[in-house]
């Protein structure tokens, strides 16, 4: 049981990675570090940088949190599986 | 009827419910009292966890804050909703899993030390108190606002509110009342932010209508002198927006009052849901912000600024209210019956308080008058519902924490629960009286409470879950280095006992938890190292936080075997 649960526990920590590394591009990065250039684009009227740091990045964390919930149920349910199937073989 | 009557009919209607519902979820267990019997549903206390979070300042201030900033007000867009996801993705499933009631319990649980939880729950109740009498004053300015009674009878009225609702339910009836004013602020709020996106803009969806006067509000603002509105960094330098957000992003992730509602939920799973259910609450009100503080400052320029002062007060018969509290002014220093709005100012004539960009939002729009009153409704239901989340910390922190954990009293249950309601009692009229004798540092420090709890908390309980070797030494090195630093700092550059330049790359006293907070880190994880592994049990109880709970249920059994 203690290898499934030290996969799950990678796996768990490298969705973080890639979810955590999206929030960092899209509010530090984009929203802040990048803004001047970005806003040399317009998007339906708003500057896009000025758009990303006051609409478009917390719309990204809203999809971020969802993502993280619904992906972590299906490694639950992976998880479960398999240790169901071990203590049933064993 | 007239505004005021709306108003009070509002008000009448809304407190009369918050106290029906209170008496529906009375409680008899602690555990119902600290975590509602960990059986909130997710979607719920996803509308809880959002009103507990939005205060009087994000309902009444922000936008008003934003329109004054332009591009620099992203600092509380995005450091007030990009914490949560630090909250979803590190924090709430492993406390939630833990299951205990409250953050000073994981902190002293976690560290197996009696002096980290005493320190844990010294800064919690100095965090939540800071915090707590500004709401309660809040409450007071809706009531002597908009009810034209005095500020004290406003926070006394708040108080027996909370009192109620708190000392009764304790946590199940917050959570209760905190959905229903999570409703009532959220209405309050979107009502006239669609009335007057369509009047501006032709569309009734702000978040998309306000485009469309940005490059007009851009070329006003830059006749007049200030920076175009959407131009980054004319506030403060990128650095300070940047260190900024994410002091408060992580201090969002380390509030008490805001970790303790995860805590109530049934399930990890639902911990995690309901979390990604606060930020889109909370989102519904953030994004329309924005939109309000644009149309709200294109509004004020165009009505106000180049325009003949005796005119403007005739056309707009709502301006002579707020002139008579003065919260708007207008001086005519050059006495040519003009209105000039500048920078400067030694030439300028208007003076405008952010509160009023919401407060006044209905009238400007031409709205009718129970709109009014149901949004003096809606600053009541942001100012109550983060109060009480505020109480129960503090009243846990003194009925939990410290009567039960550190000194070890309360044998039965019932005399665990009346400490807590006897705790929560004290804190609403320890609350009550800051709220009517605010002592004069209270608005800096709850600024500054992100970047304490951002340099104190955030990283040890992350690293608390997420590296096992972590040690008590550790946490405690770190805990006091992120602390203090951050406090000295504050105390040098912002109070007005000294009152240095930011002397710390320019980094300004709002933006120096991230520094503390990285230097908490670095202490704690230097000094882990060089300390004893924390004790086996510890380690165990890691390893099962970071586990489902049928998981944790199939590891068990297999032991028994």
């Amino acid at each position: 049981m203690d290898e499934h649960i030290a996969e799950y526990w990678r796996k768990n920590v490298r969705l973080k990675v890639i979810l955590l590394t999206i929030w960092g591009v899209v509010s530090l990065l984009l929203s802040i570090l990048l803004v001047e250039q970005l806003n040399q684009v317009s998007l339906g009227g708003f500057p896009l940088g000025f758009w990303m740091a006051q609409q478009g990045s917390i719309f990204t964390f809203v999809i971020l949190i969802f993502v993280y919930a619904s992906t972590m149920d299906r490694y639950d349910a992976e998880l479960e599986a398999k240790v169901n199937g071990d203590r049933a073989s064993s | 009827m007239s505004v005021e009557g709306w108003t009070w009919l509002f008000v009448g209607i809304t407190f009369a419910l918050y106290i029906f519902i209170a008496w529906r979820s009375r409680v008899s267990t602690t555990e119902g009292f600290y975590v509602a019997g960990h059986g909130v549903p997710t979607v719920a206390n996803g509308m809880a966890v959002a009103a507990d979070w939005m205060s009087a300042a994000s309902f009444i201030s922000m936008a008003g804050l934003i329109s004054f900033l332009g591009f620099d007000g992203a600092i509380y867009l995005m450091g007030w909703t990009g914490g949560y996801v630090l909250l979803a993705l590190l924090l709430a499933p492993y406390l939630r899993k833990f299951g205990k009631y409250t953050v000073p319990d994981f902190v002293g649980d976690r560290y197996y030390s009696e002096s980290a939880r005493v320190v844990a729950l010294i800064a919690a109740i100095f965090v939540s108190f800071t915090y707590v009498s500004g709401q309660m004053r809040g409450v007071g300015i809706v009531f002597s606002r908009y009810l034209n009674t005095s500020i004290t009878v406003g926070v006394l009225v708040g108080m027996a509110i909370v009192f109620i609702y708190a000392v009764l339910g304790g946590m199940k009836g917050i959570t209760w009342t905190q959905v229903a004013q999570y409703s009532v602020l959220i209405i309050a709020y979107l009502i006239p932010a669609w009335a007057i996106a369509s009047t501006l803009t032709g569309t009734p969806i702000p978040q998309l209508g306000f485009g469309s006067v940005l490059d007009r509000l851009d070329g006003i603002q830059t006749e007049l002198g200030f920076g175009p509105y959407t131009e980054p960094f004319n506030n403060m330098s990128m650095l300070n927006v940047l260190f900024v957000t994410i002091a408060l992003m992580a201090g969002t992730a380390g509030l008490p009052h805001i970790i303790v509602r995860f805590y109530t939920v049934k399930t990890v799973r639902a911990a995690r849901w309901s979390a990604g259910w606060a930020l889109f609450f909370i989102a519904l009100l953030y994004t329309t912000a924005p939109a309000v503080a644009a149309f709200a400052r294109f509004n004020l320029l165009e009505t106000t600024a180049g325009q003949n002062l005796e005119q403007v007060r005739a056309e707009n018969d709502w301006m002579g209210a707020w002139e008579q509290t003065g919260l708007l002014a207008f001086d005519d220093l050059d006495g040519d019956g003009i209105i000039d709005y500048t920078p400067d100012e030694a030439t300028n004539e208007m003076t405008v308080d952010p509160d009023i960009m919401v407060l006044a939002n209905p009238a400007i729009a031409g709205l009718a008058a129970p709109v009014t009153g149901l949004v003096a409704a809606g600053g009541l239901a942001a100012a109550l519902s983060t109060a009480s989340g505020l109480l129960l910390v503090i009243g846990s922190s003194i009925g939990h924490d410290l009567y039960i954990r550190v000194l070890g009293r309360g044998e039965t249950e019932r005399e665990r629960l009346l400490a807590g309601r006897i705790a929560i009692g004290f804190g609403v009229l320890g609350a009550g009286f800051f709220g009517i004798n605010p002592p004069g540092f209270v608005s800096e420090v709850v600024a500054f409470a992100f970047g304490l709890a951002a340099a104190s908390f955030f990283p040890i309980i992350v690293l608390g879950i997420f590296s096992k070797k972590t040690t008590k030494e550790g946490a405690i090195a770190g805990m006091s280095v992120g602390l203090a630093f951050t406090a000295i700092y504050i105390i040098m550059t912002a109070s007005g006992l000294m009152a240095l330049d930011p002397w710390f790359f320019g980094i300004s006293a709002q933006g120096i938890g991230t520094v503390g907070m990285i230097l908490n880190f670095i202490v704690t994880w230097t000094v882990s190292r060089m300390t004893p592994a924390p004790p086996d049990e510890i380690q165990h109880l890691v390893d099962n936080v970071r586990i489902p709970e049928v998981i944790s249920a199939a590891k068990a059994a297999e032991a028994l075997d």
